[in-house]
Protein backbone atom coordinates (compact mmCIF):
# COMPACT_ATOMS: atom_id res chain seq x y z
CA UNK A 1 0.00 0.00 0.00
CA UNK A 2 2.17 3.31 -1.07
CA UNK A 3 1.00 6.62 -3.13
CA UNK A 4 1.90 6.80 -6.95
CA UNK A 5 5.24 8.35 -5.86
CA UNK A 6 6.40 4.95 -4.24
CA UNK A 7 8.93 4.90 -1.41
CA UNK A 8 10.53 7.81 -3.00
CA UNK A 9 7.68 9.91 -3.47
CA UNK A 10 6.49 9.58 0.44
CA UNK A 11 10.32 9.93 1.37
CA UNK A 12 10.28 13.37 -0.21
CA UNK A 13 7.06 14.15 1.15
CA UNK A 14 8.11 13.19 4.96
CA UNK A 15 11.09 15.46 4.70
CA UNK A 16 9.69 18.38 3.00
CA UNK A 17 7.09 18.37 5.87
CA UNK A 18 9.54 18.02 8.62
CA UNK A 19 11.96 20.82 7.60
CA UNK A 20 9.11 23.04 7.21
CA UNK A 21 8.30 22.25 10.79
CA UNK A 22 11.54 22.84 11.76
CA UNK A 23 11.40 26.21 9.61
CA UNK A 24 8.17 26.87 11.79
CA UNK A 25 9.33 25.74 15.35
CA UNK A 26 12.95 26.66 15.17
CA UNK A 27 14.11 24.12 17.62
CA UNK A 28 16.86 23.54 15.71
CA UNK A 29 18.46 26.78 15.63
CA UNK A 30 16.99 28.13 18.86
CA UNK A 31 17.69 25.66 21.29
CA UNK A 32 19.90 22.37 20.00
CA UNK A 33 22.57 24.75 18.58
CA UNK A 34 22.80 26.76 21.18
CA UNK A 35 23.15 23.73 23.13
CA UNK A 36 25.77 22.38 20.80
CA UNK A 37 28.26 25.45 21.36
CA UNK A 38 27.54 25.55 24.97
CA UNK A 39 29.03 21.91 25.09
CA UNK A 40 31.85 22.70 22.79
CA UNK A 41 32.39 25.83 24.87
CA UNK A 42 32.76 23.49 27.96
CA UNK A 43 34.76 21.46 26.81
CA UNK A 44 37.18 24.30 25.97
CA UNK A 45 37.20 25.49 29.71
CA UNK A 46 37.74 21.89 30.78
CA UNK A 47 40.55 21.06 28.66
CA UNK A 48 42.63 24.17 28.45
CA UNK A 49 43.25 25.08 25.09
CA UNK A 50 47.00 25.82 25.80
CA UNK A 51 48.27 22.27 27.21
CA UNK A 52 47.37 21.26 23.61
CA UNK A 53 44.70 18.42 24.87
CA UNK A 54 42.04 19.65 23.08
CA UNK A 55 43.84 20.09 20.35
CA UNK A 56 44.66 16.39 19.94
CA UNK A 57 40.71 15.33 21.10
CA UNK A 58 39.14 17.91 18.71
CA UNK A 59 37.62 14.93 16.63
CA UNK A 60 36.19 13.14 19.58
CA UNK A 61 34.77 16.32 21.15
CA UNK A 62 33.14 17.23 17.92
CA UNK A 63 31.36 13.72 16.79
CA UNK A 64 30.60 13.64 21.37
CA UNK A 65 28.76 17.23 20.32
CA UNK A 66 27.18 15.74 17.51
CA UNK A 67 25.77 12.84 19.04
CA UNK A 68 24.25 14.78 21.49
CA UNK A 69 22.44 17.41 19.36
CA UNK A 70 20.95 14.32 17.49
CA UNK A 71 19.66 12.86 20.52
CA UNK A 72 17.89 16.42 20.84
CA UNK A 73 16.64 16.69 17.52
CA UNK A 74 15.91 12.73 17.37
CA UNK A 75 12.89 13.22 20.50
CA UNK A 76 11.90 16.59 19.01
CA UNK A 77 11.43 14.72 15.70
CA UNK A 78 9.27 11.69 17.03
CA UNK A 79 7.52 13.70 19.79
CA UNK A 80 5.71 15.84 17.24
CA UNK A 81 4.74 12.25 15.35
CA UNK A 82 3.55 10.94 19.17
CA UNK A 83 1.08 14.19 19.65
CA UNK A 84 -2.35 14.53 18.45
CA UNK A 85 -3.00 11.25 16.95
CA UNK A 86 -0.11 11.78 14.24
CA UNK A 87 0.96 7.80 14.27
CA UNK A 88 -2.43 7.04 13.71
CA UNK A 89 -2.96 9.41 10.89
CA UNK A 90 0.66 7.94 9.36
CA UNK A 91 -1.15 4.76 9.57
CA UNK A 92 -4.28 5.77 7.89
CA UNK A 93 -2.60 7.56 4.74
CA UNK A 94 -1.54 4.52 3.28
CA UNK A 95 2.23 5.84 2.65
CA UNK A 96 5.03 3.23 2.74
CA UNK A 97 6.65 2.90 6.10
CA UNK A 98 9.96 2.46 4.29
CA UNK A 99 8.82 6.44 2.80
CA UNK A 100 8.05 7.81 6.01
CA UNK A 101 11.56 6.57 7.46
CA UNK A 102 13.57 7.47 4.81
CA UNK A 103 11.70 10.91 4.84
CA UNK A 104 12.82 10.93 8.39
CA UNK A 105 15.95 10.44 7.92
CA UNK A 106 17.17 12.73 4.92
CA UNK A 107 15.32 15.76 7.36
CA UNK A 108 17.49 14.17 10.01
CA UNK A 109 20.26 14.37 7.74
CA UNK A 110 19.96 18.23 6.40
CA UNK A 111 19.54 19.13 10.10
CA UNK A 112 22.17 17.39 11.34
CA UNK A 113 24.41 18.52 8.48
CA UNK A 114 23.45 22.12 9.24
CA UNK A 115 24.31 21.77 12.54
CA UNK A 116 27.83 20.12 11.92
CA UNK A 117 28.76 22.97 9.53
CA UNK A 118 28.36 25.74 12.22
CA UNK A 119 29.83 23.31 14.81
CA UNK A 120 33.16 23.03 12.19
CA UNK A 121 33.28 27.41 12.27
CA UNK A 122 33.02 26.98 16.11
CA UNK A 123 35.08 24.35 16.30
CA UNK A 124 38.07 26.17 14.69
CA UNK A 125 37.20 29.49 16.10
CA UNK A 126 37.60 27.77 20.00
CA UNK A 127 39.61 24.94 19.81
CA UNK A 128 42.22 26.88 16.78
CA UNK A 129 41.76 24.27 14.31
CA UNK A 130 42.81 23.66 10.87
CA UNK A 131 41.35 21.74 8.56
CA UNK A 132 43.14 19.61 6.10
CA UNK A 133 41.46 17.46 3.51
CA UNK A 134 37.80 19.08 2.91
CA UNK A 135 36.62 16.29 0.90
CA UNK A 136 37.71 13.23 3.38
CA UNK A 137 36.10 15.74 6.32
CA UNK A 138 32.80 15.97 4.00
CA UNK A 139 32.25 12.18 3.04
CA UNK A 140 32.79 11.47 6.91
CA UNK A 141 30.73 14.00 7.96
CA UNK A 142 28.05 13.22 5.37
CA UNK A 143 28.38 9.23 5.98
CA UNK A 144 28.68 10.10 9.78
CA UNK A 145 25.76 11.88 9.42
CA UNK A 146 23.63 9.45 7.57
CA UNK A 147 24.30 6.63 10.48
CA UNK A 148 23.42 8.17 12.94
CA UNK A 149 20.13 9.70 11.66
CA UNK A 150 19.58 5.95 10.14
CA UNK A 151 20.10 4.24 13.44
CA UNK A 152 18.26 7.50 15.39
CA UNK A 153 14.82 6.89 13.37
CA UNK A 154 14.61 3.63 14.20
CA UNK A 155 15.06 4.29 17.58
CA UNK A 156 13.26 7.46 17.65
CA UNK A 157 9.79 5.47 16.40
CA UNK A 158 10.79 3.01 19.15
CA UNK A 159 10.89 5.06 21.69
CA UNK A 160 8.38 7.86 20.64
CA UNK A 161 5.19 5.85 22.14
CA UNK A 162 6.81 5.41 25.57
CA UNK A 163 6.60 7.40 28.21
CA UNK A 164 9.85 7.66 29.12
CA UNK A 165 11.02 8.37 25.93
CA UNK A 166 13.35 11.47 27.13
CA UNK A 167 16.15 9.07 29.19
CA UNK A 168 15.11 5.65 27.19
CA UNK A 169 16.53 7.10 23.44
CA UNK A 170 20.31 7.87 24.75
CA UNK A 171 20.42 5.17 26.73
CA UNK A 172 19.21 2.72 23.11
CA UNK A 173 20.88 4.84 20.88
CA UNK A 174 24.23 6.00 22.12
CA UNK A 175 25.96 2.19 22.55
CA UNK A 176 24.61 2.00 19.43
CA UNK A 177 26.27 4.36 18.07
CA UNK A 178 29.47 3.99 19.66
CA UNK A 179 31.18 1.85 16.14
CA UNK A 180 29.84 5.51 13.91
CA UNK A 181 31.96 7.53 16.60
CA UNK A 182 34.76 5.80 16.47
CA UNK A 183 34.98 5.60 12.71
CA UNK A 184 34.18 9.30 12.83
CA UNK A 185 36.47 10.38 15.07
CA UNK A 186 39.47 8.68 13.21
CA UNK A 187 38.24 9.76 10.06
CA UNK A 188 38.64 13.77 11.29
CA UNK A 189 41.86 12.96 12.79
CA UNK A 190 43.20 11.52 9.75
CA UNK A 191 41.69 14.75 7.81
CA UNK A 192 42.71 17.13 10.63
CA UNK A 193 46.02 16.02 11.08
CA UNK A 194 47.86 14.02 8.60
CA UNK A 195 47.59 12.36 4.82
CA UNK A 196 44.64 12.87 3.93
CA UNK A 197 43.75 9.56 1.93
CA UNK A 198 44.62 7.24 4.42
CA UNK A 199 41.86 8.62 6.39
CA UNK A 200 39.36 7.36 3.60
CA UNK A 201 39.10 3.73 4.67
CA UNK A 202 37.13 4.79 7.87
CA UNK A 203 34.87 6.83 5.44
CA UNK A 204 34.68 3.61 3.82
CA UNK A 205 33.45 1.86 6.93
CA UNK A 206 31.19 4.77 7.82
CA UNK A 207 29.56 3.92 4.52
CA UNK A 208 28.86 0.45 4.80
CA UNK A 209 27.32 1.19 8.88
CA UNK A 210 25.20 3.63 7.46
CA UNK A 211 23.99 1.32 4.67
CA UNK A 212 22.89 -1.44 7.49
CA UNK A 213 21.51 1.15 9.66
CA UNK A 214 19.41 2.45 6.35
CA UNK A 215 18.59 -1.32 5.39
CA UNK A 216 17.64 -2.38 8.27
CA UNK A 217 15.37 0.60 8.75
CA UNK A 218 13.34 0.43 5.93
CA UNK A 219 12.84 -3.12 7.15
CA UNK A 220 11.85 -2.26 10.80
CA UNK A 221 10.10 0.45 10.64
CA UNK A 222 7.23 -0.85 9.54
CA UNK A 223 6.42 -3.25 12.60
CA UNK A 224 7.70 -0.44 14.93
CA UNK A 225 4.62 1.98 13.30
CA UNK A 226 2.41 -0.43 13.62
CA UNK A 227 3.09 -1.14 17.30
CA UNK A 228 3.15 2.72 17.67
CA UNK B 1 -27.24 -4.88 -0.71
CA UNK B 2 -23.99 -5.59 0.09
CA UNK B 3 -21.87 -5.27 3.66
CA UNK B 4 -19.21 -2.36 4.11
CA UNK B 5 -18.47 -3.60 7.47
CA UNK B 6 -19.17 -7.21 8.72
CA UNK B 7 -18.17 -8.51 11.87
CA UNK B 8 -18.73 -12.04 13.55
CA UNK B 9 -18.07 -12.15 17.41
CA UNK B 10 -15.05 -9.86 17.29
CA UNK B 11 -13.09 -9.77 20.11
CA UNK B 12 -10.33 -6.54 20.83
CA UNK B 13 -8.28 -6.36 23.67
CA UNK B 14 -6.42 -3.25 24.80
CA UNK B 15 -3.63 -4.44 26.67
CA UNK B 16 -5.36 -7.35 28.57
CA UNK B 17 -8.72 -5.27 28.27
CA UNK B 18 -11.07 -6.55 26.20
CA UNK B 19 -12.38 -3.43 24.87
CA UNK B 20 -14.92 -5.71 22.57
CA UNK B 21 -16.01 -8.58 23.44
CA UNK B 22 -18.14 -10.62 21.03
CA UNK B 23 -19.46 -7.75 18.33
CA UNK B 24 -21.62 -8.86 15.84
CA UNK B 25 -22.89 -5.91 13.06
CA UNK B 26 -23.14 -5.40 9.59
CA UNK B 27 -23.28 -1.60 8.06
CA UNK B 28 -24.39 -1.53 4.40
CA UNK B 29 -23.32 0.20 1.73
CA UNK B 30 -25.10 4.02 1.98
CA UNK B 31 -25.88 3.28 5.50
CA UNK B 32 -25.19 5.75 8.59
CA UNK B 33 -25.07 4.34 11.46
CA UNK B 34 -25.28 5.79 14.68
CA UNK B 35 -23.08 4.39 17.86
CA UNK B 36 -24.67 4.83 21.42
CA UNK B 37 -23.03 4.00 24.56
CA UNK B 38 -21.73 5.12 27.48
CA UNK B 39 -17.89 6.16 27.64
CA UNK B 40 -15.60 3.19 27.70
CA UNK B 41 -18.47 1.12 26.14
CA UNK B 42 -15.91 0.29 23.07
CA UNK B 43 -17.36 2.81 20.56
CA UNK B 44 -13.85 4.15 19.54
CA UNK B 45 -12.28 0.66 19.69
CA UNK B 46 -15.14 -0.40 17.12
CA UNK B 47 -14.09 2.69 14.50
CA UNK B 48 -10.65 1.46 15.26
CA UNK B 49 -11.05 -1.94 14.70
CA UNK B 50 -13.06 -0.70 11.21
CA UNK B 51 -9.87 1.50 10.32
CA UNK B 52 -7.89 -1.23 10.17
CA UNK B 53 -6.18 0.58 13.47
CA UNK B 54 -6.49 -1.88 15.83
CA UNK B 55 -6.47 -6.26 15.44
CA UNK B 56 -8.65 -8.65 16.27
CA UNK B 57 -7.99 -11.23 18.94
CA UNK B 58 -10.41 -13.76 17.40
CA UNK B 59 -13.85 -13.19 15.56
CA UNK B 60 -14.04 -12.21 11.67
CA UNK B 61 -13.45 -8.69 10.75
CA UNK B 62 -14.43 -8.04 7.09
CA UNK B 63 -14.56 -4.10 6.09
CA UNK B 64 -14.89 -2.90 2.17
CA UNK B 65 -14.22 -6.47 0.69
CA UNK B 66 -10.95 -6.61 3.06
CA UNK B 67 -10.36 -9.41 5.59
CA UNK B 68 -8.88 -7.29 8.41
CA UNK B 69 -7.74 -10.84 10.35
CA UNK B 70 -5.67 -11.25 7.35
CA UNK B 71 -4.12 -7.70 6.11
CA UNK B 72 -5.76 -4.56 8.15
CA UNK B 73 -3.40 -2.09 6.04
CA UNK B 74 -5.44 -2.84 2.95
CA UNK B 75 -8.35 -1.07 4.26
CA UNK B 76 -6.86 2.09 5.41
CA UNK B 77 -6.38 4.31 2.54
CA UNK B 78 -9.91 3.33 1.89
CA UNK B 79 -11.47 4.81 5.02
CA UNK B 80 -11.77 8.24 6.68
CA UNK B 81 -11.37 8.31 10.79
CA UNK B 82 -12.06 11.80 12.92
CA UNK B 83 -11.14 11.16 15.88
CA UNK B 84 -10.72 12.61 19.40
CA UNK B 85 -7.42 13.81 17.81
CA UNK B 86 -6.85 16.48 15.30
CA UNK B 87 -4.18 14.50 13.49
CA UNK B 88 -2.41 17.94 12.48
CA UNK B 89 0.83 19.03 12.98
CA UNK B 90 0.24 21.91 15.26
CA UNK B 91 2.96 24.22 14.39
CA UNK B 92 2.05 23.76 10.42
CA UNK B 93 -0.16 26.18 9.02
CA UNK B 94 -4.09 24.94 7.97
CA UNK B 95 -3.11 24.60 4.15
CA UNK B 96 0.01 23.27 5.10
CA UNK B 97 -1.49 20.40 7.05
CA UNK B 98 -3.68 19.76 4.18
CA UNK B 99 -1.36 19.67 1.55
CA UNK B 100 0.41 17.13 3.72
CA UNK B 101 -2.42 14.88 3.99
CA UNK B 102 -4.11 15.32 1.09
CA UNK B 103 -0.44 14.74 -0.72
CA UNK B 104 -0.17 11.41 1.60
CA UNK B 105 -3.48 9.79 0.79
CA UNK B 106 -2.82 10.03 -3.10
CA UNK B 107 -5.21 12.98 -3.55
CA UNK B 108 -4.92 16.70 -4.97
CA UNK B 109 -3.75 19.85 -3.52
CA UNK B 110 -6.90 21.32 -4.59
CA UNK B 111 -9.16 18.43 -3.16
CA UNK B 112 -7.18 19.82 -0.18
CA UNK B 113 -8.68 23.32 -0.68
CA UNK B 114 -11.83 22.16 -1.75
CA UNK B 115 -12.38 20.66 1.88
CA UNK B 116 -11.38 23.59 3.54
CA UNK B 117 -14.16 25.16 1.47
CA UNK B 118 -16.76 22.29 2.23
CA UNK B 119 -15.89 22.61 5.73
CA UNK B 120 -16.50 26.30 5.77
CA UNK B 121 -13.03 27.35 7.04
CA UNK B 122 -12.61 31.13 5.91
CA UNK B 123 -9.56 31.51 3.50
CA UNK B 124 -7.85 33.98 6.20
CA UNK B 125 -7.07 31.49 9.04
CA UNK B 126 -5.12 29.37 6.13
CA UNK B 127 -1.62 30.78 6.91
CA UNK B 128 -2.22 30.40 10.11
CA UNK B 129 -0.70 27.74 12.59
CA UNK B 130 -3.03 24.96 13.77
CA UNK B 131 -2.11 25.66 17.52
CA UNK B 132 -3.48 29.10 17.08
CA UNK B 133 -6.93 28.21 15.97
CA UNK B 134 -10.08 27.65 18.26
CA UNK B 135 -11.06 23.75 19.55
CA UNK B 136 -14.08 24.12 16.54
CA UNK B 137 -12.03 25.87 13.62
CA UNK B 138 -9.32 22.68 14.49
CA UNK B 139 -12.43 20.08 14.08
CA UNK B 140 -13.62 21.86 10.77
CA UNK B 141 -9.88 21.31 9.63
CA UNK B 142 -9.43 18.02 10.83
CA UNK B 143 -12.88 17.09 8.98
CA UNK B 144 -11.31 18.78 6.16
CA UNK B 145 -8.54 16.46 5.98
CA UNK B 146 -10.42 13.46 6.46
CA UNK B 147 -13.03 14.07 3.44
CA UNK B 148 -10.28 15.60 0.93
CA UNK B 149 -9.36 11.82 0.76
CA UNK B 150 -12.91 10.85 -0.46
CA UNK B 151 -13.11 7.90 1.73
CA UNK B 152 -15.21 4.88 0.98
CA UNK B 153 -16.14 4.08 4.88
CA UNK B 154 -16.68 7.76 7.04
CA UNK B 155 -15.68 6.66 11.11
CA UNK B 156 -16.83 9.61 12.77
CA UNK B 157 -16.13 9.40 16.73
CA UNK B 158 -18.42 12.39 18.04
CA UNK B 159 -18.26 14.34 14.95
CA UNK B 160 -20.23 17.15 16.74
CA UNK B 161 -17.72 17.88 19.29
CA UNK B 162 -16.60 21.39 20.07
CA UNK B 163 -18.39 22.55 16.86
CA UNK B 164 -20.84 25.60 16.89
CA UNK B 165 -24.47 25.04 15.67
CA UNK B 166 -24.20 25.93 12.06
CA UNK B 167 -21.15 23.33 11.84
CA UNK B 168 -23.11 20.98 13.46
CA UNK B 169 -25.29 21.22 11.00
CA UNK B 170 -22.64 21.08 8.46
CA UNK B 171 -21.27 17.63 9.75
CA UNK B 172 -24.93 16.27 9.59
CA UNK B 173 -25.27 17.65 5.94
CA UNK B 174 -21.79 15.92 4.61
CA UNK B 175 -22.76 12.51 6.26
CA UNK B 176 -26.15 12.57 4.58
CA UNK B 177 -24.36 13.84 0.96
CA UNK B 178 -21.67 10.88 1.99
CA UNK B 179 -24.24 8.25 2.30
CA UNK B 180 -26.15 9.58 -0.63
CA UNK B 181 -23.14 9.30 -3.00
CA UNK B 182 -22.80 6.29 -2.13
CA UNK B 183 -20.66 6.15 1.25
CA UNK B 184 -21.06 4.98 4.00
CA UNK B 185 -20.89 6.04 7.62
CA UNK B 186 -20.65 4.71 10.98
CA UNK B 187 -20.57 7.00 13.84
CA UNK B 188 -20.38 7.58 17.34
CA UNK B 189 -22.12 9.91 19.38
CA UNK B 190 -23.33 11.15 22.95
CA UNK B 191 -25.44 13.91 21.25
CA UNK B 192 -28.34 11.36 20.78
CA UNK B 193 -30.95 14.43 19.77
CA UNK B 194 -29.07 15.37 16.95
CA UNK B 195 -27.45 12.02 15.79
CA UNK B 196 -30.80 9.59 15.76
CA UNK B 197 -32.32 12.11 13.26
CA UNK B 198 -29.27 12.05 10.67
CA UNK B 199 -29.10 8.42 11.42
CA UNK B 200 -30.43 5.51 9.32
CA UNK B 201 -30.60 3.30 12.05
CA UNK B 202 -28.71 2.61 15.22
CA UNK B 203 -27.35 0.27 17.67
CA UNK B 204 -26.28 0.61 21.53
CA UNK B 205 -23.22 -1.06 22.08
CA UNK B 206 -22.09 -1.18 26.50
CA UNK B 207 -19.71 -3.18 27.96
CA UNK B 208 -17.72 -4.48 24.38
CA UNK B 209 -20.70 -6.11 22.76
CA UNK B 210 -23.91 -4.75 21.17
CA UNK B 211 -27.19 -4.40 23.13
CA UNK B 212 -29.71 -3.30 21.22
CA UNK B 213 -30.47 -1.96 17.36
CA UNK B 214 -32.81 0.35 16.72
CA UNK B 215 -33.88 -0.87 12.84
CA UNK B 216 -34.59 1.68 10.30
CA UNK B 217 -37.59 3.64 9.91
CA UNK B 218 -39.90 3.15 6.88
CA UNK B 219 -38.46 6.19 5.56
CA UNK B 220 -35.10 5.13 5.68
CA UNK B 221 -35.38 1.76 4.78
CA UNK B 222 -36.53 3.34 1.38
CA UNK B 223 -33.48 5.62 0.94
CA UNK B 224 -31.34 2.63 1.00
Amino acid sequence: MSQPGGVLGDALLVARKDLLLERRAKIGIGQVLPFAILVLLLFAFALDPDRGILKLATPGLFWVTVLFSAVLTLQRSFALEAEDGILEALRLSGMSPAGIYLGKVTALTIELLLLEAVLVLGVAVLYDTKFLGIPLLFAIALLATLGIAGAGAVYGALAARLRSRETLLPLLLLPLLAPVLIAATRGCEVSLEREAMSGWPWAALLGIFALVYLTLGSFLFRPLLEDA
Amino acid sequence: MSAIVHLRSAVALIGRFPALAGVDLDVHAGEILLLRGPNGAGKTTLLGVCAGLIGLSTGEAVVLGEDLTKNRRAVRRRVGLLGHDSFLYQDLSVVENLDFWSRAAAATVADGRAALDRLGVASRLFELPVHSLSAGQRRRVSFAAMICRRPELWLLDEPHAGLDSAGRDLVDGLMSEAATSGATVLFASHELDRAEHVAHRSVTISGGVILDETPPSTETRAEL
